[in-house]
Formats: C-alpha cells, sequence, structure tokens
C-alpha cells in the first residue's frame, strides 16, 4: 500500500507495523457478542429522552411564574 | 422470493422506518461495521460502542437512504464519521511506557525506543490523517475503498496519507530521529 514517498515510505510503514500491528492479527478482530440488546437499550433511552430546548423553555417559564406569581391565574385560564 | 430481491425489499422497508427491516439489516453488517471501526480506533470496546452508535446515525437517517444504493457502503461512511468523532474528541495521546504492544514478530532492526518514537509522533497526527494513515499503511486497505468511505476521492486519500508521513517524519525528527 506505499505508494507517496516510496523507500521513506515504506520505512515509515514498517515502523508503524511495529507498533501499530494490523487488526487482523490481534485478538478481538471479529466481533464477538450481539450488539442488537444494545441497541435497543440505545433506543429507548433515546426514546424517552427529552430535548434540551424543552427543558430550557421549562426552566424559563418557571423563572417567569416565580418572578411575576401574579401570571399564574392568567396562565391556568389559558390552559 | 430472490435473495436480491428479498433484501431490495428489506431496505424499502428500512427506508420508511420499519424496525423488523433495521434489525435485520443490523444482525446482517454489525460484523463488518465493527470491524471496520476497530481498523480505526484499534481499541474494541470503543469499537463495540462506535457500532451502536453507528446504527443509532443510521436508524435516525432512515428517510435519506436510497434503497437503490448500497446498504454496506453507506454504513461504512457513517461508521468513519463516527470513528472520527470518536478520535476527535479523545486525542489520545500514548504515552512513552514500557508496555507496548509488540508486533507478531518484531523487527530486531527496530530498536523499542524508535517504536515508542514512532508512536508518539503518530498519536499526534490530526484525526483526519490518522485515519487515512491507519487505514492505508496499517491495515493496507485499498485506496478505492479508503475513499469511498470517507466520502473523498482517491486524490484526497494520497494527499491525507503524504501530509501524514511528512508530518511523522518532522515529529521524529524534533525528537531526534531521522526516518
Amino acid at each position: 500500500m506505499t505508494e507517496p514517498g516510496h523507500e521513506p515510505a515504506q520505512r515509515m510503514e514498517r515502523l508503524l507495523k511495529q507498533y501499530f500491528p494490523p487488526t487482523s492479527t490481534r485478538p478481538r478482530a471479529a466481533l464477538e457478542r450481539d450488539l442488537w440488546p444494545a441497541m435497543l437499550r440505545r433506543m429507548e433511552q433515546q426514546s424517552v429522552a427529552v430535548p434540551w430546548f424543552d427543558w430550557a423553555l421549562l426552566a424559563a417559564l418557571a423563572v417567569c411564574l416565580a418572578v411575576f406569581p401574579r401570571a399564574i391565574p392568567v396562565l391556568l385560564y389559558h390552559l | 422470493m430472490p435473495v436480491l430481491e428479498e433484501q431490495s425489499d428489506v431496505l424499502q422497508k428500512f427506508s420508511r422506518g420499519d424496525v423488523d427491516a433495521f434489525e435485520e439489516l443490523f444482525r446482517l453488517h454489525q460484523g463488518e461495521v465493527y470491524r471496520w471501526i476497530l481498523r480505526i480506533v484499534r481499541d474494541p470496546a470503543a469499537a463495540e460502542d462506535l457500532t451502536v452508535e453507528t446504527f443509532w446515525r443510521i436508524h435516525r437517517a432512515h428517510a435519506r437512504f436510497d434503497p437503490a444504493r448500497s446498504f454496506g457502503a453507506w454504513a461504512r461512511r457513517i461508521a468513519s464519521n463516527a470513528a472520527l468523532d470518536h478520535l476527535r474528541s479523545t486525542r489520545a495521546e500514548i504515552e512513552l511506557s514500557d508496555d507496548l504492544p509488540q508486533a507478531p514478530q518484531p523487527d530486531p532492526a527496530i530498536s523499542q525506543e524508535l517504536r515508542q518514537k514512532t508512536a508518539y509522533a503518530f498519536s499526534r497526527l490530526p484525526p483526519k490523517l490518522k485515519i487515512a494513515a491507519t487505514l492505508a499503511l496499517i491495515e493496507g486497505q485499498p485506496y478505492q475503498e479508503i475513499a469511498d468511505a470517507l466520502d473523498i476521492s482517491i486524490g484526497a486519500v494520497k494527499l491525507r496519507v503524504f501530509r501524514a508521513l511528512r508530518l511523522l517524519r518532522k515529529t521524529l525528527k524534533k525528537q531526534g530521529v531521522e526516518p
């Protein structure tokens, strides 16, 4: 796979392979377990997660109601 | 139903958001996606997490998938992006320790110190150059496959490998090594 640089590139490639042997020669090169359960957990977590913007909106509303408590009946009337 | 037609049916269903079709594609491609990510990040635990992250991105982007195209190639592109994000966020600095992974047959002409310095120089590479150099020089992947996975041209892959080599040599020279 050496193309750029030729001789020095080949030497560098040899050096790199000494420290980082190709993954095919290392243990756990292939997937040893089914990741579908982990995928399902991830999908469930994300489906119940509330976007950050919703939390920010809720916090802003709480602050508004704390500062202007008279707005509470008005808000309840409009709900 | 012929295999190709069946596969096309699964891809159609997946693009419409069918979870059963997604599961079928997940089970079919998880091993290949894991191996591709492992080649880049070189850590089995991180590769497993990133495989799930890749399929999560795939699941979210199902509506953008064109069933007429290859699912495997699309998954590999998303996996490469997930791996790149991982490299950017970790920016792992390899400490110069004595506990180095050994090649199956260590080259006696290359000293331990030189190996350590090379590893250090490699860890300093920008993530985009590191991915190209890892896949091309260490894993020996064809340039065309790397280009497809990174969604760039073959010329751009060669340029990144060239820049990675130049940067490696520069860092090694700073450490007093003439590669």
